[in-house]
C-alpha cells in the first residue's frame, strides 16, 4: 500500500520550462515559452485556448513526439530528453494512448486492424481477440471489418478510441477529439471516452477549444500565445 | 487563363510536386531520341559499310555497255562515278594457261571502300583510286602462283602483254558476286581494245559505279529507273549479298527492340506518377469546384498544365537525347570506318511527338477524373477519386503509341509481337500478382515481429502492391529480356558465324573425284567436309503452266526465273535449314522438292504445288513438299531448290562443298588445286571477316541502347516506390506515434519490399524467359536455349533493388519527428 502511495505521489508527467522554438521567414518563433506543469495518476487535464496559443504542441513533446528547445519532460520518472528516438517510441507503446482531431486511422485497414496494430506493436499474442472485444466495447463489433472511409466520423473516432484504450495505457492524450464531429456525435464520443476513462483510471490529457469539454476535467490548463495563462483546479 | 496556368504549373514544378512526371518524360523522350537518332545514324553508316561491298553506293550493272547519257546525267546530279568492265579470259605465261577474271578500272574506283594494292617497285601496300598504268596490270597472288610468276615479270591477255605492276591485297566488291570462280587480274581500262577480247557478243559485265548523298542518289535512282532495259539493274547496299543484308535485317530489329522498350517503360513511369500528382491534387481540384471552377474550366486547366509541361519536358529530352547519342557516336566513332553520318531532324520531330502523345495519352487520364471531384470532398475528406475503367483510360495513348513505334521502327510484325506481349505480360503479372496477395493474408501479423508486419501489409494494400508488383516486374522483364538478347540471342547469332565457319568452297569437283578428294583431306589431317551434288536446271512450269519472265511483274522474279538453279539431293536436311511447313522426305524413294522459303513467296509457289525443271534437256516434275528458311549467313553450302535422292540424274552432276581452311594453311590449298586442277577455289574469308565485323559492331551498340532501357526501368522503380510514398509516409508517422520504433518500421518496410521485389524478379524471370523465346524463334529465326541463371539474379536482384528503394523511400519519414506528420 506505501509502494503504491509513493508511486502514484510522483507525478506521471512533469513538465520544466517546457519552450519550442521555430525559424520563420521573419525570425525565430517561440510557439511555447516556459511551460511548467505537474499530472498525478488518474488526473484529468484540459488544455485550452485560442488557435495557435501552442496547445498541440504541448501536446506533441510531451508525448515526445518532438523535442523541445529548452527545458523537459518526465514520463513516469524518465526524462525524454535522454532518450533517443526508439527509446521514447518505447515509451509511448508501452504507457500512452492517442486520440487525435482526425482520427489518423489507417486507410487501407479494417477498423478491427487498426485497433490491433498497437497490439502486434508490443507483440500481444491474442491481439485479434483483444482487439475485437475493444470493438464490441465502442460498439462497433458489426463494422469491424469495414475500412475507415466505409465509416462515419463518429464510428472513425469510435475505432480510434479502441485502438487508444487496447493496449490499457496509463496516459491518454487527446487532441481535439470532436473537432471533426457533430455536436451531438461528440457529445456521444466524449461520454464513452470518459466512461473508459472512469473504468482504467487513466490519465487524460485532453485538448479543447470546447469550454463545456473542459469543464468536464478535474484541471485546466489555459494557454495564450505559447505561455501558461492559469491553472485551475486542483 | 494562360496566365493562371502558367501561374500554377510554375508553383507546381517549384513544390516539387511534378518532378518524377517531368523526370519521366525527359528520360523517356531522351531515350527515345538518342535511340532513334543513334539508330539512325548507325544505320546509315552501316548501310555505307554495306556500301563497300559494291565499292559504291549505287550501281547500275549491265551485259552490254552503258550509255554515255547516263554518265552525263549522273554527273549533272553531283554524284561521283567509276566504272568497271568484268569478263573471263585465259592468261598465258609461258606454256601455262590459267583463267582469270579481268577487270578494267577507271579513275575513281573504289568510290567506297578500299583498293589496297602493294607495288612492285618498293612494295609498301597503299590504297588506289586510280588504275594500274598503261601497259601494266595488278594480279592476285593466287594467278601469280598458278602462273608461277613473280611481280615484275610479264603476262599475256588476249593479243596484249602486260608487266606485273604490283599485287591485289584487297579489294572491296571482291565478294560481290559468289561465283566469281577464278583470280584477279586489274587493268587499264585504256588497254582493253588492244586485247581484242571484248567483241560484240563477248560476256562482259559493265558497271557504273555511283557515290554522293542520299537526296541525289535517290533522284538518280528515280531517273534511271524506267530507262532500264533487259539485263540491266540497279544494285543499293541491299543488294550486294544476302549474307549482309540478313545480318543488317536483325541488327535494325535488335536496335528498334531496345529503342521501342524505353519508351514503353517510360510510358509506365508517367502514368504512374501522374496518378499520384491526381491523388494529390484531390483536395485543390475540390476547393477550386467549391469556388465555382466548372468542369470545363478543371479539363482546361489541366490540359493547358499538361501541353505546356509536355512541350517544356520533351525540348528538355530532345536536348538530352541529342547530347547522349553525340556521346555514343563519339565513343563509336573510331569503330566506323568513315564518320557517322550527322544526325538528321526526323527523329527529333518524332521525339517530340512521341513525348506529347506519352504525356497526354498516360497522365492527362487521371487528371481528367480530376474534373468529376465532387465539390463535397472539402467536408469529406474521405470521398474517393471517382474512378475510370483502365483500360478506356489508357488503350487510346496505348494504341497511338504504339503505331507511332510501329511507324519508327517500319516493322508492324516486331511492334505488334512486342506490344502483344507486353499486354498478356501485363495481365499474366496481374494475375500472379493477384494470386500473390491473396496468399499473403494468411499471414498473421502477431507476435510483434516486423517482418510478418511487412507481409501481412502486402495482403492489406492489395491494389498498391498488385500495382507495384505489375510496374517493377514489368520494368524489370524488360531489362532482363535485354540482357537475354543481348548474351543469349547475340550469342546464338554469332553462332551461326562461328570462328571455324567455312571461308573456302570448292566447286567443279566431278563425281569420280569424290573418293580422291575425300581421301587427300584425311591424309592431311583434315575433317572431311560435306559435298553436296549440284545440277543446273531451269524452272520450266508451275502447276503445268509454263512459266517465263514475263508471268512475272517483279524484278527479283523476272531475275530468278531468267537464270538457273541450282539444284541438289540429299537424305537429311543441312543444320542451317529450319522447315516451316510441309514434311522433310524420310523414305529415300519419296517424290518431291523442298523449297527456301522467301523463293517461294517471289515465284508464288506454294505447298502442294507441282513445279517442273529442265535439267539437260529433260523435265523432272514432282510436288513441293516443304518449304524452308535458310540461315545465309552461315555460309555453309545452300541451295534454293533440294530434291530427294534418287529424283535427279546422277550422271548430270558435279559436286560443290565448303570447308574452314585454318590461316597458315595455304600451301594446303596450292597442293589441293595442283592435285584436282578442275576443281575451283572460291574464297570467302574476307567477306566473312566484313560480316563478323558488322556482327559485333551491332552487339556493342545494342550493349549501348540497353543502357537507357536500363535507366527507364529504374524511373519505373522509382514511380512505383513513389506512388505509395504518401501512404507510407502517414502510415509510419501513424505508427510511430503508436510506438513503433524506426527498426521496426524499417524492417516491415524493407520485408515488405524485398518480398514483393522477389515477386517481381520471379515473375521477370519467367516473361523474359517467354518472350525471349517466342522472339528468339519468330523473329530472329534462331533457336534459344532458357538460361537457368536469370531466376536467381532476378529473384535477388528484385530484392535488392526493391529493399533498397523502401530504404530511401522511408528514409524522410524516420528522420523527421512524426509530431510534424501527424498533428
Amino acid at each position: 500500500m506505501s509502494q503504491q502511495k509513493r508511486t502514484e505521489s510522483r507525478p506521471i508527467v512533469r513538465a520544466e520550462d517546457l519552450s519550442k522554438q521555430v525559424s520563420s521567414p521573419d525570425g525565430p518563433l517561440d510557439i511555447l515559452q516556459g511551460v511548467n506543469l505537474d499530472l498525478q495518476h488518474s488526473e484529468t487535464l484540459a488544455v485550452v485556448g485560442a488557435s495557435g496559443s501552442g496547445k498541440s504542441t504541448l501536446l506533441g513533446l510531451l508525448a515526445g513526439l518532438d523535442l523541445p528547445s529548452r527545458g523537459r519532460v518526465e514520463l513516469n520518472g524518465q526524462n525524454l530528453n535522454s532518450l533517443d528516438e526508439d527509446g521514447r517510441a518505447r515509451l509511448r507503446r508501452e504507457l500512452l494512448g492517442f486520440v487525435f482531431q482526425s482520427f489518423h486511422l489507417l486507410p487501407s485497414l479494417t477498423a478491427l486492424e487498426n485497433v490491433m496494430v498497437p497490439l502486434e506493436l508490443v507483440g500481444h499474442s491474442d491481439a485479434r481477440i483483444l482487439a475485437e472485444e475493444w470493438l464490441q466495447r465502442v460498439g462497433l463489433q458489426p463494422r469491424r471489418l469495414h475500412r475507415p472511409n466505409q465509416l462515419s466520423g463518429g464510428e472513425q473516432q469510435r475505432v480510434a478510441i479502441a485502438r487508444a484504450f487496447a493496449t490499457s495505457p496509463q496516459l491518454l492524450l487527446a487532441d481535439e477529439p470532436t473537432g471533426n464531429l457533430d455536436q451531438q456525435t461528440g457529445r456521444k464520443v466524449i461520454d464513452l471516452l470518459f466512461e473508459l476513462n472512469r473504468e482504467h483510471r487513466t490519465t487524460l490529457i485532453l485538448v479543447t477549444h470546447d469550454v463545456a469539454l473542459a469543464d468536464q476535467c478535474s484541471r485546466r490548463l489555459e494557454l495564450a500565445e505559447g505561455r501558461l495563462l492559469q491553472v485551475s483546479g486542483c | 487563363m494562360l496566365a493562371f496556368i502558367l501561374r500554377s504549373l510554375w508553383r507546381e514544378l517549384a513544390s516539387g510536386e511534378l518532378r518524377v512526371l517531368l523526370l519521366g518524360l525527359i528520360i523517356g523522350v531522351g531515350a527515345f531520341t538518342s535511340v532513334a537518332l543513334f539508330n539512325e545514324r548507325v544505320h546509315q553508316a552501316m548501310t555505307h559499310q554495306a556500301g563497300e561491298l559494291l565499292a559504291a553506293d549505287l550501281l547500275v550493272q549491265s551485259s552490254s555497255s552503258l550509255p554515255e547519257a547516263w554518265k552525263q546525267s549522273a554527273l549533272g546530279m553531283g554524284l561521283q562515278l567509276a566504272e568497271t568492265t568484268s569478263f573471263r579470259s585465259m592468261t598465258l605465261a609461258g606454256e601455262r594457261l590459267q583463267m582469270a577474271e579481268v577487270k578494267a578500272v577507271t579513275r575513281g574506283y573504289p568510290l567506297r571502300g578500299r583498293l589496297l594494292v602493294a607495288e612492285t617497285s618498293g612494295h609498301s601496300e597503299q590504297p588506289r583510286q586510280t588504275p594500274p598504268e598503261r601497259g601494266s596490270v595488278w594480279l592476285e597472288r593466287q594467278l601469280l602462283d598458278r602462273l608461277g610468276l613473280k611481280p615484275g615479270d610479264d603476262i599475256q591477255l588476249g593479243e596484249s602483254r602486260f608487266r606485273i605492276s604490283g599485287l591485289i591485297i584487297e579489294e572491296p566488291d571482291r565478294g560481290g558476286s559468289l561465283f566469281s570462280i577464278a583470280p584477279r587480274l586489274m587493268m587499264n581500262p585504256l588497254d582493253l581494245p588492244a586485247t581484242g577480247l571484248l567483241t560484240v557478243g563477248s560476256r562482259a559485265e559493265y558497271r557504273l559505279l555511283l557515290a554522293g548523298d542520299a537526296d541525289a542518289l535517290e533522284v538518280f535512282r528515280g531517273w534511271i529507273k524506267p530507262r532500264l532495259q533487259a539485263g540491266q539493274r540497279l544494285l543499293g547496299p541491299r543488294d550486294s549479298r544476302r549474307e549482309l543484308t540478313s545480318a543488317l535485317e536483325r541488327a535494325e530489329r535488335f536496335l528498334g527492340l531496345a529503342s521501342l522498350v524505353s519508351l514503353l517503360l517510360a510510358a509506365v513511369a508517367i502514368a504512374m506518377s501522374a496518378n499520384r500528382y491526381a491523388r494529390r491534387h484531390l483536395d485543390n481540384t475540390a476547393l477550386l469546384r467549391c469556388l465555382g471552377a466548372s468542369r470545363q474550366l478543371i479539363t482546361r486547366i489541366f490540359t493547358g498544365q499538361l501541353l505546356l509541361l509536355g512541350l517544356g519536358g520533351s525540348l528538355i529530352g530532345l536536348l538530352f537525347g541529342y547530347l547522349v547519342q553525340h556521346l555514343l557516336a563519339a565513343l563509336l566513332a573510331g569503330l566506323f570506318i568513315q564518320q557517322l553520318p550527322p544526325p538528321t531532324l526526323q527523329p527529333l520531330l518524332l521525339g517530340l511527338l512521341i513525348g506529347l502523345v506519352t504525356l497526354i495519352g498516360f497522365a492527362l487520364p487521371p487528371l481528367l477524373a480530376l474534373r468529376n471531384t465532387p465539390p463535397l470532398r472539402v467536408l469529406r475528406r474521405e470521398m474517393p477519386l471517382p474512378r475510370l475503367s483502365r483500360l478506356a483510360i489508357y488503350g487510346p495513348a496505348l494504341v497511338v503509341l504504339t503505331g507511332l513505334l510501329a511507324w519508327q521502327a517500319a516493322d508492324w510484325q516486331l511492334t505488334l509481337l512486342v506490344s502483344l506481349g507486353m499486354l498478356a505480360t501485363l495481365s499474366l503479372l496481374t494475375l500472379v500478382a493477384w494470386l500473390m496477395t491473396r496468399m499473403l493474408q494468411r499471414v498473421s501479423p502477431s507476435g510483434g515481429q516486423p517482418w510478418r508486419l511487412g507481409l501481412a501489409n502486402i495482403a492489406r494494400h492489395p491494389e498498391v502492391s498488385i500495382v507495384q508488383l505489375v510496374a517493377v516486374g514489368l520494368g524489370m522483364m524488360v531489362v532482363l529480356l535485354l540482357i537475354l538478347i543481348r548474351t543469349d540471342l547475340l550469342d546464338a547469332w554469332r553462332a551461326t558465324l562461328p570462328f571455324e565457319a567455312p571461308n573456302h568452297f570448292l566447286i567443279n569437283v566431278q563425281a569420280d573425284q569424290l573418293v580422291p578428294l575425300e581421301k587427300f583431306f584425311r591424309q592431311k589431317n583434315h575433317s572431311i567436309p560435306v559435298i553436296y551434288p549440284m545440277v543446273r536446271g531451269r524452272l520450266h512450269s508451275l502447276n503445268g503452266t509454263p512459266v517465263d519472265a514475263e508471268s512475272y511483274s517483279q524484278p527479283r522474279a523476272k531475275q530468278l526465273i531468267q537464270r538457273e538453279f541450282n539444284l541438289s539431293w540429299m537424305e537429311r536436311m543441312p543444320t542451317s535449314n529450319r522447315l516451316v511447313s510441309g514434311h522433310w522426305w524420310n523414305r529415300t524413294d519419296e517424290r518431291g522438292w523442298s523449297v527456301e522459303k522467301g523463293i517461294a513467296r517471289a515465284l508464288g509457289i506454294q505447298l502442294g504445288d507441282r513445279l517442273a525443271f529442265e535439267i539437260a534437256g529433260q523435265t523432272v516434275s514432282a510436288l513441293v513438299t516443304s518449304l524452308r528458311t535458310v540461315a545465309w549467313d552461315s555460309f555453309e553450302v545452300n541451295f534454293f531448290v533440294i530434291a530427294p535422292p534418287g529424283q535427279l540424274d546422277v550422271t548430270q552432276a558435279s559436286y560443290i562443298t565448303a570447308f574452314f581452311l585454318p590461316p597458315g594453311e595455304e600451301a594446303f590449298l596450292a597442293r589441293l588445286i595442283t592435285h584436282f586442277s578442275n576443281i575451283t577455289d572460291i574464297d570467302v574469308g574476307a567477306l566473312m571477316q566484313r560480316v563478323r565485323s558488322i556482327i559485333d559492331r551491332v552487339i556493342l551498340s545494342v550493349q549501348f541502347v540497353s543502357l537507357f532501357t536500363l535507366l527507364a526501368g529504374l524511373v519505373v522503380l522509382l514511380a512505383a516506390v513513389q506512388s505509395s510514398l504518401d501512404e507510407r509516409i502517414r502510415e509510419a508517422a501513424i505508427l510511430r506515434t503508436l510506438g513503433a520504433m524506426k527498426g521496426q518500421i524499417r524492417t516491415a518496410i524493407v520485408t515488405e519490399f524485398m518480398v514483393l521485389g522477389a515477386i517481381a524478379g520471379l515473375l521477370a524471370a519467367l516473361g523474359a524467359t517467354l518472350i525471349a523465346a517466342l522472339l528468339a524463334d519468330q523473329l530472329f529465326g534462331l533457336s534459344y536455349q532458357g538460361n537457368l541463371w536469370i531466376w536467381p539474379v532476378s529473384l535477388i536482384s528484385g530484392m535488392l533493388l526493391m529493399g533498397a528503394s523502401g530504404v530511401l523511400g522511408v528514409r524522410s519519414v524516420l528522420q523527421k519527428p512524426p509530431l510534424q506528420q501527424i498533428l
